[in-house]
C-alpha cells in the first residue's frame, strides 16, 4: 500500500505566511532590495526619458540639411546661395504661395546664467537659440504656444521652450535677455510635447543673422512631399557639386544626438546596479538561511509527512521569489514618483543644455520586476538546497 | 571593569553564526568599496580643474564658446597691465577613425603657445621640426601610445566644425613635467587652420576660439580679467575672462546633475547595506532572547546586554569596513586602468577613507539600535519564556 503522498507541493499560502510571520526581517530585506530596484529603475527611466525627448524631436517627414562633416546644427554652415539651391531640389512640398516649404535656420549657443536654489554662484548653461522662419513654424505643428504669443518677424523677440521656462534660468514672458549686442524680449512660451525643442529659445532667423553678424545659416529644414521624395531629394543633394552637404530625416537627426548620453547613463547605471545587487542578494541569502534554520523541525515534519525534497526546494524558492517581487514592487513604486523630476544637464554631443523628464514604460517595469525576482532566486537557491538536504531524523530532533 | 569581557563576548558571539557573519562582512566590504569608488569618480572629475595653473587666464566670447574672437584682440590684450604673455587656440573637434575615438584637438599659435605651457616637455629638435612643418602636430604621449603614432607618421582627421579631411604629420610627442599634465592633447599650427579656412570660408578667417593670458602676478587675476573685459565692452565681440581653473570648472558644472546623481547613489548603497546589517542584528537578537534573559537573571545589568549587542554589531561593521577600505585601493587602480584616459588622476582621498570608516561605524550603530534597546528592556520572565 502506498503511503500518503501529497498530490501537489506546498501551497502558496504557506509560502506567503512564512514571509508574513517575520515581518521586521522581511521588511528590512525587502527594503534593501527595493533600494537597488529603485536605483535600477531610475537609471533606465533616465535613459528612456532622454531618448524619448530627443527621439520625439522633429518629424519623420522633414529633412535637415547640414554641411558635410557637421554632426550638430551648431557646427554646420549653409550660406544664402546654397540655401537657395536647396529650395529648388525635387521632392519638396510647397506652401500656399507655391514656394518650397523650406526654413533657413540659425543655431547659436548662448550662455544663460542658471541659478541654483541656495547656491551663491551661478553657473552658465549653453542654451540653444534657434532662429527660424514662418515656414519653420508651419513645418513643426507640434509646437504650440502655451503663454503669450509667437515672435514677430523683423523684431528682437523670442519665445522660450517650456523646459527653459520651468527651469532655473528665471526666464518668463516679459523678461529681456541680452546677447548679440541687443536686448531680446521674451513674448511667449511654447510647448512641443516634451521634445528637445522645449530646451530651446526661438526667434526670427534674419534677426539672428544680423545680431550675430553671420554670413551663413546653420541648417535648412525642408518638408518632403511624400514617401518616395526623401530618396529623390538626397540623390539630388549628393549630385550637386555646388554644395557639400548632408541630409537626414529630422526625427533621426535628433535621435542620434541622444545616443551617447543615453548609453553613458545606462552603462553607468547598470554597472552600479550589478554591484549594489550583490549587497542585496547577500541580504536575501541571510534572511533565507535564517528562515531555514528557524524551521528545521518544521521542515523535518513536512518531509516525514511525505513531502519530497523538490517540494521543499520549491517552497523556499517561491518564498525568495515572493520576497524579490515584493521588493521589486516597492522599488518600482518609489521610482514611479521620480517621473515628476525634471533633469537639465549638458548633452556633451551637442554641447548644449537639454531638459528631460524621467519616463516609466511598461518595458522598464517588466525588466525591473524580473531583475527583482532574479535577485530573490539567487539569494534563495543555496538556502533552499540546504533545507532540502536536511536529514529527516536529525531535523526532527533539532531543538 | 566589564568592558574587556563585553568585548570578548561580543567578538565571540560574532562567530557563532559563521556563515551569516561572513555574508554580512562581505556585504559591508562591497558596499564600502562601491561607496569609495563612486566618491572617487566624482573627485576625479573635479581634479582636472583643481590642477589648472593659477597664473593663466582664459578669454573667450561673452555669448558662448560657440562664438570666436577676432585675432586682433590678441595685441590689445597683450597691452593690458599685468599681462606677461598671450597665446591663442581654436578647438578643432575633428574625428579620428570614428566618433568614439575622442581626444582634445587644438589649433595653437606655434610660436607662443609652448612658451606659455612649459609643462609640455619635448626635445628642442622636435620643437624646431614642428615649427618648420606647417602640417606638423605635437601629440601627448598617452594618445601616441594608444594609436601607435611615431614621429613622422601622418594622421588624418575629419573636420566637423571645419569641413574636409585634414592631414597632419606627427613632429613631436610631449610628456608632462609631472603627473598632473594632460597627455592626450593634439596640438597643431593655427596658421595652417587659418589659411585653409581663409580659402574655404573667408568669413570665418582670422578668428580665435580662446586667448590664453599669462599673468605677471597670479594674485592680480581678478583685476586683469576685469580690465580685459572692459576693453571690449560694447564691441562686436564682448569677452568673458576667467582663470583657467574657473574655465575648467564651468565644464564640470555642465555635468553636475550627473555628478550629483552619482553622489546620491553612493549614499544609497550605505542605506542598502544598513538594511542588510540591521536584519542580521535583528535576527541574532531574536534568536538569543533567552540567552540575554539568562544573563540578566544571573545579575548582569541591562547596559551589559545593550553593550553586548552594540559591540557585536560594531565588530562586524568595522571588520567589513576595514576590509572595504583596504580592497578599495587595488580596485581603484584597476578601475583607473580599465577606463583608459577618461580620468587623469584617480586617487582615493583621505576624506573618502574617513567617510568610509564613518559609514561603517554608523551602519554598526544603527543596525544595533533597535535590537539592543528592546533586548535590554525585555523582562527576564518574558525573555526566558521566549521561543526563537
Amino acid at each position: 500500500m502506498k503511503g500518503f503522498i501529497p498530490a501537489r507541493g506546498l501551497s502558496f499560502a504557506y509560502v506567503a505566511r512564512n514571509l508574513w510571520a517575520r515581518k521586521l526581517t522581511t521588511l528590512l530585506t525587502a527594503g534593501g532590495m527595493a533600494l537597488v530596484i529603485f536605483v535600477f529603475a531610475t537609471v533606465l527611466m533616465m535613459a528612456e526619458g532622454l531618448r524619448h525627448t530627443l527621439g520625439g524631436t522633429g518629424s519623420y517627414h522633414n529633412a535637415v540639411v547640414t554641411s558635410q562633416g557637421a554632426q550638430t546644427e551648431v557646427q554646420s554652415t549653409v550660406d544664402r546661395q546654397q540655401a537657395a539651391i536647396i529650395e529648388l531640389f525635387p521632392g519638396l512640398a510647397s506652401n500656399a504661395q507655391g514656394r518650397a516649404l523650406a526654413s533657413q535656420e540659425v543655431l547659436v549657443l548662448v550662455n544663460l546664467p542658471k541659478s541654483h536654489a541656495g547656491a551663491a554662484s551661478k553657473t552658465l548653461a549653453n542654451t540653444v537659440v534657434r532662429g527660424t522662419t514662418a515656414n519653420g513654424l508651419a513645418m513643426r505643428p507640434q509646437v504650440k504656444i502655451v503663454e503669450g504669443r509667437l515672435f514677430r518677424t523683423g523684431h528682437s523677440e523670442l519665445m522660450v521652450g517650456a523646459g527653459v521656462a520651468r527651469g532655473s534660468h528665471g526666464v518668463k514672458v516679459g523678461s529681456t535677455l541680452h546677447f548679440g549686442l541687443r536686448d531680446w524680449t521674451v513674448v511667449g512660451v511654447f510647448d512641443s510635447g516634451n521634445s528637445g525643442f522645449d530646451s530651446e529659445l526661438w526667434g526670427d532667423s534674419e534677426q539672428m543673422m544680423q545680431a550675430f553678424r553671420r554670413q551663413a545659416f546653420s541648417s535648412v529644414l525642408v518638408r518632403l512631399r511624400d514617401a518616395e521624395s526623401y530618396a529623390l531629394f538626397t540623390r539630388a543633394l549628393a549630385a550637386d557639386t555646388r554644395l557639400k552637404a548632408n541630409s537626414q530625416r529630422e526625427s533621426v537627426f535628433y535621435a542620434d544626438q541622444s545616443e551617447q548620453l543615453a548609453n553613458f547613463i545606462s552603462i553607468l547605471g547598470k554597472t552600479i546596479t550589478v554591484i549594489f545587487s550583490i549587497g542585496a542578494i547577500i541580504g536575501a541569502m541571510i534572511t533565507m538561511y535564517a528562515s531555514v534554520a528557524n524551521r528545521t523541525v518544521e521542515i523535518g515534519t513536512l518531509r516525514a509527512l511525505g513531502f519530497r525534497r523538490s517540494n521543499i526546494v520549491s517552497a523556499f524558492l517561491q518564498e525568495a521569489m515572493l520576497l524579490g517581487l515584493l521588493s521589486g514592487v516597492l522599488g518600482l513604486l518609489a521610482a514611479s514618483f521620480m517621473q515628476m523630476l525634471e533633469i537639465s544637464t549638458t548633452n556633451m554631443q551637442t554641447f548644449s543644455e537639454i531638459v528631460f523628464t524621467l519616463i516609466l514604460t511598461p518595458m522598464i517595469a517588466v525588466q525591473v520586476l524580473c531583475f527583482a525576482v532574479f535577485m530573490g532566486i539567487v539569494g534563495g537557491v543555496l538556502p533552499a538546497v540546504r533545507a532540502a538536504r536536511l536529514n529527516i531524523v536529525d531535523a526532527l530532533r533539532a531543538a | 571593569m566589564l568592558l574587556p569581557y563585553t568585548l570578548k563576548l561580543a567578538s565571540k558571539n560574532m562567530w557563532r553564526h559563521r556563515l551569516r557573519s561572513t555574508l554580512t562582512v562581505t556585504g559591508i566590504a562591497i558596499a564600502m568599496i562601491s561607496f569609495g569608488l563612486l566618491r572617487t569618480v566624482v573627485d576625479a572629475w573635479y581634479e582636472g580643474a583643481a590642477l589648472a595653473s593659477a597664473s593663466r587666464l582664459i578669454t573667450r566670447n561673452e555669448v558662448s564658446l560657440g562664438f570666436s574672437l577676432p585675432l586682433t584682440y590678441g595685441e590689445r590684450i597683450r597691452k593690458t597691465d599685468g599681462v606677461a604673455g598671450v597665446t591663442w587656440a581654436n578647438w578643432f573637434g575633428g574625428i579620428y577613425i570614428d566618433a568614439k575615438h575622442r581626444f582634445p584637438q587644438f589649433a595653437v599659435d606655434a610660436a607662443s603657445y609652448f612658451q606659455l605651457y612649459p609643462e609640455y616637455v619635448f626635445s628642442d629638435k622636435e620643437k624646431s621640426d614642428f615649427l618648420r612643418d606647417r602640417r606638423g602636430v605635437v601629440v601627448g604621449q598617452k594618445i601616441a601610445q594608444e594609436y601607435g603614432w611615431k614621429i613622422g607618421d601622418t594622421v588624418p582627421l575629419k573636420g566637423t566644425f571645419y569641413p574636409g579631411t585634414w592631414q597632419f604629420h606627427v613632429r613631436g610627442i610631449y610628456h608632462g613635467e609631472d603627473g598632473k599634465v594632460d597627455e592626450t592633447q593634439f596640438l597643431f599650427h593655427w596658421d595652417y587652420l587659418n589659411e585653409t579656412v581663409k580659402a574655404l570660408l573667408p568669413s570665418r578667417a582670422n578668428s580665435v576660439g580662446v586667448f590664453i593670458v599669462y599673468l605677471k602676478n597670479a594674485n592680480a587675476a581678478a583685476t586683469v580679467s576685469a580690465a580685459i573685459d572692459s576693453t571690449f565692452k560694447n564691441s562686436l565681440a564682448e569677452t568673458r575672462t576667467e582663470t583657467q581653473k574657473a574655465f575648467q570648472l564651468s565644464f564640470v558644472a555642465m555635468v553636475d546633475t550627473i555628478l550629483v546623481a552619482i553622489q546620491t547613489v553612493a549614499y544609497v548603497v550605505i542605506l542598502i547595506i544598513m538594511a542588510v546589517m540591521a536584519n542580521t542584528m535583528a535576527m541574532t537578537a531574536r534568536e538569543r532572547t533567552r540567552e540575554y534573559a539568562t544573563l540578566k537573571a544571573l545579575g548582569f545589568h541591562d547596559s551589559f546586554v545593550f553593550m553586548l549587542i552594540v559591540g557585536e554589531s560594531m565588530a562586524i561593521a568595522l571588520v567589513g569596513g576595514f576590509a572595504g577600505v583596504v580592497l578599495s585601493f587595488p580596485l581603484a587602480k584597476a578601475f583607473h586602468q580599465a577606463t583608459g584616459r577618461l580620468f587623469m588622476v584617480f586617487d582615493i582621498t583621505p576624506t573618502t577613507i574617513a567617510l568610509q570608516l564613518a559609514a561603517a561605524v554608523l551602519i554598526g550603530l544603527c543596525a544595533a539600535a533597535v535590537p539592543a534597546y528592546s533586548s535590554s528592556r525585555i523582562r527576564i520572565v518574558d525573555g526566558l519564556r521566549a521561543v526563537a
